[in-house]
């Protein structure tokens, strides 16, 4: 059997926007994945803490109020000093390109927009959980 | 082993850790678990269940703070249904559960039950182990929202708090049949709503009934009581009967006996896993699918074939050289 992945979906800061982050569970647990969904209103902190408890290979942070460029560094940073560093990181939502240019040079590994199917976001879950 | 001594030693990454292997099964998870045996048995395990949506996560979120207002420390195991047909799971119950974050006194846990019937995973009795190994006071195990036949938390926990709530119909007949029996305590939740009354009469009457029925003047009467776990209105109640149960237990000595009861069924199924397991390694998966054949083909039965498989006759192989 190949192992179960187990993955976190998450709301950070105060943006009520979740039928994209719902959209995105719902995939990954038709794709086979454990995914735990933590809702929406999550500080940094609460997303890192959850993310060390529940033990995952990823998290999905989605973000859609324009607040990315201050959430997903204290994340990130977050898990650094937790020893989460190998916790891979995917970011959705209303990203502008140059956010996300930067964004990736961070330590995210991909970032998806409105309107990317399903199958793209599977697929790349998938790929990277194997260590693509 | 390493894992078990740093989780031990209160790492909370290493207990993380620890509970993927258990849940991931193999033979570490067998030696990690030997090596924390020596650490359980101190924890009151309280088991939450009850029909989807009545309040179990909220009311764990209640629980667990008024616990920790007492000084207990808190472990959760919350378990959530593996869908069937692809495998994965969404666990949602930390969604009500956010009070708890940054309590270095609490650890929450989500499973997905991967296949288990019974309401909850069948590794959950072992992340139960492991949390009160490593020192939780309490451990709280929300299974998945059930029916009536998916029972095996009363087999996990010392006390199992049945949730309810009004207005799902012939609820309380459907109680009757499974769960009523394993309640310790009866919650009515969601007592803001009309109904709350009726639904609690309703269940002190059948409780009623079925101590008639039993005839024991000492025996644990399960209290009935009504919540609004949205604000935490009779969260209180419920945690002092949670330990006027565990008062109870230890007094009557069903403690120590329900101790024994869990150990010997952990043994049962354990042997069986590691019997069938061995013999299965030995037999091969051909040579099974040999004896399947020659079942449907009407040359044997099964019953002849266990026989012949487990060595209790010797007998020429399926293949019938
Ligand atoms: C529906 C909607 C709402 C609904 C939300 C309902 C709900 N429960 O989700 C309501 C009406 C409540 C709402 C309110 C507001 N909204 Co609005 N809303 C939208 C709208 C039209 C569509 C969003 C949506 O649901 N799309 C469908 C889902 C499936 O798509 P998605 O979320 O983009 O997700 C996809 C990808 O982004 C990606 N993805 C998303 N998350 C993740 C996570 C991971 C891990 C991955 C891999 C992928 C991924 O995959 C998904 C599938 O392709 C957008 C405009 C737009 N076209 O995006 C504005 C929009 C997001 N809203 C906007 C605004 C400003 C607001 C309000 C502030 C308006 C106001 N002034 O009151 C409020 C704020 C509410 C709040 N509390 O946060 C702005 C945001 C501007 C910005 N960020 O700079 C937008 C972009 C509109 C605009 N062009 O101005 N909104
Ligand atoms: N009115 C009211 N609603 C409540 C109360 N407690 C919980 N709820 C709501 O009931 C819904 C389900 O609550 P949960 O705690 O998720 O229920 P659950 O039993 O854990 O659900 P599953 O795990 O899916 O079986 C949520 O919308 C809660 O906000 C209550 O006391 N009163
Ligand atoms: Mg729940």
């Amino acid at each position: 059997m190949s192992k179960q992945y187990r993955v976190l979906i998450a709301k950070p800061g105060l943006d009520g926007h979740d039928r994209g982050a719902k959209v995105v569970a719902r995939a990954l647990r038709d794709a086979g994945m454990e995914v735990i969904y933590t809702g929406l209103r999550q500080t940094p902190e609460m997303i890192v803490e959850a993310a060390l408890q529940e033990d995952v290979d990823a998290i999905g942070l989605s973000i859609l109020s324009g607040a990315h460029m201050t959430l997903v560094p204290r994340v990130l940073e977050g898990l650094r000093e937790a020893g989460l560093e190998d916790v891979k990181v995917f970011v959705g939502g209303i990203i502008p390109d140059e956010d996300a240019e930067t964004l990736r040079k961070m330590g995210v590994v991909e970032i998806f927009g409105p309107g990317t199917s399903t199958v793209t976001i599977v697929e790349a879950f998938r790929r990277h959980l194997a260590g693509g | 082993m390493d894992l078990v001594e740093k989780a031990l030693a209160g790492d909370r990454r290493a207990l993380a850790r620890l509970l993927s292997l258990i849940e991931d099964d193999g033979p570490q998870a067998r030696e990690a678990l030997a090596a924390l045996h020596p650490h359980t048995g101190r924890a009151h395990v309280v088991g939450v269940t009850g029909a989807p949506g009545t309040g179990k996560s909220t009311l764990v979120n209640e629980l667990a703070k008024t616990l920790r207002a007492q000084g207990s420390t808190v472990g959760i195991v919350a378990v959530d249904p593996t869908s069937p047909f692809t495998g994965g799971a969404i666990l949602g119950d930390r969604v009500r559960m956010r009070d708890l974050a940054g309590d270095p006194g609490i650890f929450i846990r989500s499973m997905a039950t991967r296949g288990s019937l019974g309401g909850l995973a069948r590794a959950t009795s072992d992340a139960v182990k492991v949390l009160d190994g490593v020192g939780f006071e309490t451990v709280l195990v929300e299974t998945v929202g059930v029916g009536q036949a998916e029972v095996d938390v009363a087999r996990t926990a010392h006390t199992v708090v049945v949730v309810e709530a009004p207005g799902l119909g012939d609820d309380v007949q459907a109680l009757k049949a499974g769960l009523l029996e394993i309640a310790d305590i009866l919650v009515v939740n969601k007592a803001d709503r009309s109904g709350a009354e009726q639904t609690a009469r309703a269940l002190e009457v059948t409780l009623d009934l079925g101590r008639n029925n039993a005839g024991d003047a000492e025996a644990w009467r399960p209290p009935v009581i009504k919540t609004v776990a949205l604000n935490g209105t009779g969260v209180k109640a419920v945690v002092e009967a949670i330990g006027a149960h565990r008062a109870y237990l230890r007094q009557s000595g069903l403690w120590d006996r329900r101790e024994r009861e869990r150990i010997r069924a952990d043994l049962m199924q354990a042997l069986e896993e590691t019997l069938v397991g061995q013999l299965l390694e030995r037999v091969g998966e051909e040579e099974l699918d040999r004896w399947v054949e020659r079942i449907a083909a009407r040359e044997t039965d099964v019953y002849t074939a266990v026989e012949s498989l487990v060595g209790l006759k010797e007998h020429s192989r399926a293949s019938g050289r």
